[in-house]
């Protein structure tokens, strides 16, 4: 595949409910390698759009193409070997209730790789446990023994468990304290770098985007409005995105990130 | 291919040479590679073209372990075996295990507390329930007759059509049954003392009941199991709602109530059922139908019937509620609560109609 060709392509994206238009004629490219933020005001349907490229939703209308490969309207088996190429944390972790943490992580390797033996199993589970910043005895607990942030943590694990080229984070830092959440973002930032991997991030968190993020798509309108880096997107004046980078928090977030590039 | 052992000019052992993609796609076959090299050991990595985080788990295995050499990493891959190093913190993965004896001892005595618990539980919900009711009572405006009339047409009307097809069908197999049995005597007009006492006293209200802890209590259950995970419950609690007053007593108040409603038009159903049998089997025409029932049942077996009813009701309800409302973790557990609603109300239902049967009969309604 070249180098080139975006890793995620978006063409003409046209979602409803009923009478409720989501999207309408949106597009949006995802560059491989890079983090990409998506933004946008609650209810602007970013969660609708992760679903749609992951093929859980189907569009009323456009192209969606991963990994070079046409998501819409394709089988389940078809299918398959893309979902073997991605990770996806969703929002509220998704982990499976009736399975120890350790176990979440190990279901996408037993899928895939059924001829690995337990041993090497338990040692690849037990090394992304550690990975996603789970303290020690957290792999036999079960999901609802755990705190949110640990939640969040070990579906971080179970998304990264087959190293996937392709990471989709819905809102992964929300609920978390601030530490956590830095070495959450540092913690992605090591990871795509090492792994080449790249992100696609819905977030809310600015300290997130102007830590980690490389480029920022803005939903609003039922389209993507702007995409671009922090300062390409402040040099437009939508009112959306000057009240959102430019209010007191978007400034405190900026100043943080400052600081942090002089330190 | 993936990897041979080449010698090299160097002294001591040859590298083990890796070629091509050190991923988790060949993590099986190239670990056993490389448990089957002897020590010392030298990695070469040189011809490694891309490698994951487990690729890189293997290789460092090795190193940690059998204290193997790594030759001709790329910048990229020493920093994946740093990352691997830096994560490999001994985590627990299976839970502690005991032996055989002492886990079933400890199974017993867990199940044991747990009978108890919930014994004592139910009880301490039966009580929540009665100063709720007492609340009520004492404030009847507070009543929630929304949320009842609702439960009404859940539990009640919804369920006729069920509990009638239900009904008549059984109603035809009592008449069928009966007549093969009785013709063999010439006794095929006790067809119908058949039929009428045994609906009306027994299996009208039985099979409502079940009817109705499969149908409702399962679903009282499910949707309070529900609510406690998604933390409805604690939300009403917050917010000053009773949870008991504003979600099981309109329950309980249906179950009472609709329980004798859906019994008769079941006893009604059976005794259509088995009216419509014998007309065409055997002949007897609807009019001497009832006329025989009216002769051969008493009016105490109706009572019987529809005493029973509320009381099954009520035990339907309250299975159903404390189960729901004793869901704390996850999903697994609103099923695992559900079904043992379902068969709790059932075998209490069953064990109380049994009592009531003795009760009735000494007391001469016979």
């Amino acid at each position: 595949m070249s180098e080139r060709r975006p890793i995620i392509s978006v063409r003409g994206l046209t979602n409803r409910f009923g009478d409720a238009v989501i999207h309408e004629n949106l597009d949006l490219d995802v560059n491989r390698g890079e983090i990409l933020g998506v933004v946008g005001g609650s209810g602007t349907g970013k969660s609708v759009l992760m679903r749609s490229i992951i093929g859980l939703q189907t569009p009323a209308e456009g192209h969606i193409e991963v990994l070079g490969e046409n998501m819409v309207g394709r089988s389940e088996d078809e299918a398959k070997n893309i979902r073997r190429r991605w990770g996806i944390l969703f929002q509220n972790g998704a982990l499976f209730s009736t399975l120890t943490v350790a176990e979440n992580v190990e279901v996408p390797i037993r899928e895939y790789f059924p001829y690995i033996r337990p041993p090497l199993l338990d040692e690849i589970a037990s090394y992304k446990i550690a990975m996603g910043g789970l303290p020690a005895d957290a792999g036999p607990k079960y999901p609802a023994e755990l705190s949110g942030g640990m939640v969040k943590r070990a579906g971080l694990a179970r998304a990264l468990a087959l190293d996937p080229e392709l990471l989709f984070l819905d809102e992964p830092t929300a609920g978390l304290d601030p530490i956590s959440a830095a070495a959450f973002d540092d913690l992605i930032l090591g990871l795509q770098k090492r792994l080449d991997l790249t992100v696609f991030l819905i977030t809310h968190d600015l300290d997130t985007l102007y830590a980690i993020c490389d480029r920022v798509a803005v939903i609003a309108d039922r389209k993507v409005i702007a995409v671009g880096t922090i300062p390409e997107l402040l040099a437009l004046d939508h009112p959306w995105i000057q009240e959102y980078f430019n209010g007191p928090r978007g400034r405190a977030a900026a100043d943080t990130a400052k600081e942090h590039a002089e330190a | 291919m993936a990897s041979t052992a080449a010698p090299t000019a160097e002294s001591g052992p040859a590298p083990f040479r890796i070629r091509g993609t050190l991923t988790i796609t060949r993590a099986a076959s190239i670990q056993r590679e490389i448990d089957g090299e002897p020590d010392p050991l030298v990695i070469d990595l040189s011809g490694v073209e891309r490698m994951d985080t487990v690729g890189a788990w293997l290789v460092y295995r090795a190193v940690r372990d059998r204290s193997a050499k790594v030759v001709g990493a790329s910048p990229q891959a020493e920093s994946l075996l740093e990352q691997v190093r830096e994560f490999d913190k001994p985590v627990q993965v299976h839970p502690e295990e005991r032996a055989n004896f002492a886990r079933v001892i400890a199974e017993l005595g867990q199940w044991m507390v747990e009978v108890g618990r919930t014994l004592i539980g139910l009880l301490g919900f039966f009580g929540a329930t009665l100063v709720a009711f007492g609340h009520l009572a004492a404030r009847p405006r507070k009543f929630r007759w929304n949320a009842v009339v609702q439960r009404f047409d859940v539990v009640g009307v919804r369920a006729l059509g069920i509990i009638g097809l239900m009904s008549f069908l059984i109603g035809v197999v009592i008449g069928q049954q009966g007549a093969v049995q009785l013709q063999q005597f010439g006794a095929e007009i006790y067809t119908i003392n058949l039929i009428g006492r045994i609906t009306v006293r027994e299996l009208g209200t039985l099979m409502t009941a079940i009817m109705v802890a499969g149908r409702s209590g399962s679903a009282f259950a499910a949707q309070l199991g529900t609510m406690k995970i998604t933390e409805e419950i604690d939300a009403m609690r917050t917010i000053g709602v009773s949870p008991i007053e504003a979600l099981v007593i309109p329950r309980m108040i249906a179950a009472v109530v609709m329980m004798p409603l859906l019994a008769f038009w079941a006893m009604l159903m059976a005794l259509l059922g088995g009216g419509i049998f014998v007309w065409l089997d055997l002949g007897i025409p609807p009019l001497t139908y009832i006329q025989r029932l009216q002769e051969v049942v008493p009016l105490t077996d109706l009572w019987i019937g529809l005493i029973k009813a509320p009381v099954f009701g009520f035990i339907i309800a309250l299975a159903g509620c404390f189960q729901g409302m004793l869901v704390e973790s996850n999903s697994e557990e609103v099923g695992l609560r559900t079904t043992t609603a379902v068969v709790q109300s059932i075998f209490l239902v069953i064990v109380l109609d049994a009592v009531f049967a003795v009760f009735f009969s000494s007391v001469g309604w016979i």
